[in-house]
């Protein structure tokens, strides 16, 4: 277990990088806290693969070093950093047992005989694959396969790091909310270090204390699953958290209002910005209250997904979505309300900050 | 699975089936024809029953030449198998070097055999050849015309010259298929070297390895035209394989029968070794 | 119109499909759900023609095709890969089954345009399929597929490979595609949000079984038997096991649960309650029960959380609104709101599924 520091981070896949653009990395400067759960968050391209096999050691960074409890590792081998990586296709030894897949890093490392077995025994219960621990990893299912690779990245108990890409792309929605929920009660009880890499926000909020949102090589904010919900920082992480994301609605501010069109709305407090910016509301569906009072809209469709629904609406020209619940209906002459606390103001695409 | 059942198709087969009818059925029936009669010219044939065979089966000759026969493909094999693979590890995987190494791999294999053949039948010879004259100007006495380790040595490297790149390409194809991430997953675990090959390389490699060995084992089984070329079968009978002694014996004695009854037996014993290394590689394959 | 009469699949002794029986209507959008191995694929090779059912017929406009190879029929298909012709222009890949059907230049050019426009494939005609985004990629096959303008087109889960927010736009997109080529579409999914999103009509799929077939919002709100509930539920369905006597659902150590009016001529005997997670709430209501359970770890999406709970050998999710970080390890009170109450007899066949608009 350890703390991990970016120290000026960059990388760029060419040899000679000389414009922002050629950088897959574009800055990272952070540290990462000894035995949180991190998830780097986003669309693919946005560099978060790159940002976690630096870590791990696959890739030396172009510019910046990588510090494990303030010893730099920058130029260490994977190996040599001790970390453990659960990639996004199973990787398992076909030709072993279950049992010796998992005992693979252990008697590599030269740990003796017993010590390995009662570890490798411990894994196998904790990931329910007792039952086939002596089967060969050959010929069993993708699901199962991922286990023993999730099982692999677990067994050693002294690792500095658990990074994981992507680790449940090729499991079933049922056994995701296990084996998340089984990652999640594993990191309650040793507290390792762990950083998890995925496009997916239910995976990297529900997995994460800290969820790292990147966008085009930089990393756009950095927050609690709450935090990134109510209050995004920039719009592409209102409109890739949620689902659907938040509505952006392009104002006109003045002081602690903004005007929609012929609407004028209250803000939770005035808003102080220079001239010639780009201002935008954002709401999120579930802060849109639909009723007979407000501002009038009109509904193009309702999408009816079981447990919600969501209500597609136009709003002075714009899209605006609402989350009904599943019980809710729809007036017949709809108006809606905004819930000031979910509403946030952005210049040029990064928030505000609101003035009491 | 039954993918298709669109009976059309043989009519696309059709021709081919037909070539291999003329090329290789056809002649192989003559061959039958022969193996069980025997003539004295002028197409006169008297029934002979299997005598041609058993004469064959309890010939000294054949014993020696057989027995030939299976030691020189078990000693390419030992080295081809394991010197291709070791080139095919060491192979670049990406970059400017790998259509450099793909093409300087297939070269051999462009030479037609006998070509192959009096290329070593000169670059060997004491008197004119490079490999001869020097090796014989540095103090080893080496000949392969009159000394019989000197021309199984020279037949060997020249096989293993000639057709190690086939093994060398067909484990390169197995091992550029290997994801990137089982060797990643790998350094993580702290494997070794050798771990590296024995768990992920090697079995990701059985199956064209399979392909190779049957090949080779088939391939060098049939040999001919190289030792012919080179040694013509000599010194004495010290590289007459069962190919060169079957022509001897159809060709030189014009004894058709015998040769025949050979031919058909030689066929049978490649078939059936074939089937054996088959067998036990798709055994291992499905254990594991 | 496409029919698939008893048709079932055995291959190398084992059961792929067994009896199965879908009529589905032109113009319409039929989802496959159900896990890996369920069937969806094997179904679909059938619908195809590439592969022959072991016994039954398929029958398209009444016709039977059964065993008609697929090059005879007019099928177009979409796979979890992005398959393209790696060394054509967009455009060309676009124009591909146009040209082999013969079309004349003008044709090929007006159907290209048009179905780059309803894929927003625009701007990319001219690069070749290796330069774009997966998302551009998959939207290149399905508009390959739509310009084919076959009666019949199979998307076999297309979007598992793409980013989350890539799958949420074009899966909006697509119901808009498909209701304008007037073409059975027929798309796989394991993912129940999935095949709500999209909507139409679903048939469950359960080890080689269709367990229901119907509209896709039917299905998921009343599912005829325990197998489709637990299909279609993601997370999980909570289950209960519990006894019906009289006029009261019981069981050692909870507490009772009154059995709705209109059930009480159900026999007496076991049963299986189930119930969906946001059904389950912190706090207690009007109509609610409360349940035990110890707390195992909580997930908080930002506006909501997830609280994976044990009852005895049941694990339970509860969604609530908000955020609570319940502390794992402890035992509370979770209040089942008995108004969404799923009831299933002992054979696992629904006897009570939501009331109709609650």
């Amino acid at each position: 277990m350890a703390r991990i520091d970016l120290d000026h981070i960059r990388h760029a896949y060419m040899a000679n990088p000389s414009r922002e653009e050629d950088y897959a990395l574009r800055e990272v400067h952070h540290s990462w806290e000894d035995g949180g759960a991190y998830a780097l968050l986003g669309p693919s391209g946005c560099g978060k693969t790159t940002l976690l096999n630096i870590i791990s050691g696959l890739l030396t960074p172009s510019e910046g070093k990588i510090l494990f409890d303030g010893k730099d590792v920058t130029g260490l081998q994977p190996e040599e950093r001790n970390i453990a990586q659960v990639f996004q296709f199973p990787v398992v030894y076909d030709t072993m047992t279950v049992a010796d897949n998992l005992a693979f890093p252990l008697r590599n490392r030269g740990m003796a005989e017993a010590e390995v077995q009662s570890r490798v025994a411990e894994v196998l219960e904790m990931i329910d694959l007792v039952d086939i621990a002596h089967r060969k990893a050959r010929g069993l299912t993708a699901d199962l396969k991922q286990k023993i690779s999730l099982g692999r990245g677990l067994v050693r108990a002294d690792v500095n790091a658990i990074l994981f890409d992507e680790p449940l792309t090729v499991i079933d929605p049922h056994m995701k909310w296990q084996l998340r929920s089984q990652l999640k009660l594993l990191h309650r009880r040793f507290g390792h270090t762990m950083v998890y890499v995925t496009h997916d926000q239910t995976e990297a909020l529900t997995f994460a204390d800290k969820v790292v949102v990147m966008y085009g090589g930089e990393i756009v904010q950095i927050g609690t699953p709450q935090e990134l919900f109510e209050r995004p920082s920039h719009t592409f992480v209102g409109y890739f958290i949620g689902s659907p994301g938040m509505n952006v609605l392009p104002v006109a501010l003045d002081g602690a209002r903004a005007q929609l069109g012929q609407h004028s709305i209250a803000l939770p407090g005035a808003a102080s910005l220079g001239d010639g910016k780009r201002t935008e509301l954002g709401i999120r569906p579930e802060f849109v209250q639909l009723g007979t009072e407000g501002m009038p809209v009109s509904i193009r469709a309702i999408e009816d997904i079981g447990r919600q629904k969501i209500v597609r609406a136009m709003i002075e020209g714009n899209e605006l979505a609402i989350v009904l619940n599943e019980d809710a209906s729809v007036p017949a002459d709809p108006h809606v309300t905004f819930d000031p606390a979910g509403i946030n103001v952005y210049a040029d695409d990064w928030r505000v900050k609101l003035g009491g | 699975m039954d993918k298709s059942w669109n009976n059309k198709a043989w009519f696309l087969v059709l021709p081919v089936l037909l070539l291999v009818a003329f090329s290789a059925v056809i002649p192989l029936m003559t061959v039958v024809n022969y193996s069980v009669q025997d003539t004295f010219g002028n197409n006169q044939f008297f029934w002979a029953g299997t005598d041609w065979f058993s004469d064959v089966l309890s010939s000294a000759r054949f014993h020696d030449a057989l027995l030939r026969n299976l030691a020189f493909s078990a000693i390419i094999l030992l080295i081809e198998v394991p010197l291709g693979i070791f080139i095919a590890l060491n192979m670049p995987r990406k970059g400017l070097g790998v259509p450099f190494c793909l093409v300087f791999m297939s070269l051999p294999l462009l030479i037609p055999w006998n070509v192959v053949g009096t290329i070593w039948q000169v670059f060997g010879r004491v008197d004119i050849g490079l490999l001869g004259y020097t090796l014989n100007s540095i103090g080893i006495d080496y000949n392969y015309v009159s000394d019989p380790f000197d021309a199984w040595v020279t037949v060997i490297i020249m096989d293993v010259w000639h057709w190690t790149s086939l093994v060398v390409l067909l484990c390169y194809a197995g091992l550029v298929s290997i994801p990137d991430a089982y060797y990643q997953a790998a350094k993580i675990d702290g494997a070794s070297r050798w771990s590296v090959f024995r768990f992920i390389q090697l079995p990701k490699m059985n199956r064209v390895l399979l392909i190779a060995v049957l090949l080779r084992f088939m391939d060098s089984f049939m040999i001919y035209t190289e030792p012919f070329v080179v040694t013509g079968g000599g010194p004495g009978n010290a590289t007459t394989f069962l190919s060169i002694d079957l022509v001897k014996t159809a060709i030189g004695q014009f004894d058709v029968g015998p040769a025949a009854a050979m031919s058909l037996i030689y066929f049978l014993i490649i078939l059936l070794l074939s089937w054996v290394f088959y067998t036990v590689m798709i055994t291992n394959d499905a254990k594991g | 119109m496409l029919e698939l009469d008893n048709v079932s699949k055995i291959a190398n002794g084992e059961t792929h499909l067994s009896d199965i029986s879908l009529r589905l209507e032109s113009g319409s959008l039929n989802v496959l759900l159900g896990p890996t191995l369920s069937g969806k694929t094997s179904l679909m090779r059938i619908m195809a023609g590439l592969d022959r059912p072991t016994r039954g017929r398929v029958l398209s406009d009444g016709k039977d095709v059964t065993g008609l190879a697929v090059q005879k029929r007019n099928v177009a298909m979409v796979y979890q890969q992005f398959i393209n012709y790696p060394a054509m222009t967009v455009y060309e890949n676009i124009a591909s089954p146009l040209r082999i059907a013969g079309a004349d230049k003008a044709t090929i050019e007006r159907e290209v345009a048009r179905a780059a426009e309803l894929l927003r494939l625009g701007p990319y005609l001219q690069r070749t399929p290796l330069n774009l985004s997966g998302g551009q990629q998959q939207r290149t096959a399905l508009a390959r597929a739509i310009v084919k303008k076959a009666g019949l087109v199979l998307l076999d889960e297309p979007l598992a490979n793409l980013d989350y927010k890539l799958r949420e736009e074009l899966r909006a997109e697509l119901p808009k595609i498909f209701s304008e080529s007037g073409a059975i579409f027929v798309y796989a999914t394991t993912e129940p949000s999935e095949a709500l999103l999209l909507g139409g009509a679903t048939a469950t799929l359960s080890e080689g079984r269709v367990t229901q077939f119907g509209p896709t919002v039917e299905v998921f709100r009343n599912p005829v038997d325990l197998m489709t509930a637990q299909t279609f539920s993601d997370p999980p369905m909570n289950l209960l096991p519990m006894e019906k006597r009289q006029g009261m659902f019981v069981k050692q150590g909870v507490r009772d649960i009154p059995v709705p009016a209109e059930l009480s001529h159900l026999a007496d005997g076991p049963c299986t309650l189930g119930f969906r997670p946001h059904n389950l709430s912190l706090v207690a209501g009007a109509g609610t029960t409360p349940l035990s359970a110890e707390v195992m770890v909580t997930e908080i999406t930002g506006s909501e959380s997830y609280v994976h709970l044990i009852h005895e050998d049941q694990r339970w999710v509860m969604l609530t609104k908000g955020i609570h970080d319940v502390d794992a390890g402890k035992m509370m009170d979770v209040h089942l709101d008995t108004a969404h109450l799923m009831v299933f007899d002992r054979n696992g066949q629904t006897v009570r599924t939501q009331p109709a608009g609650a």
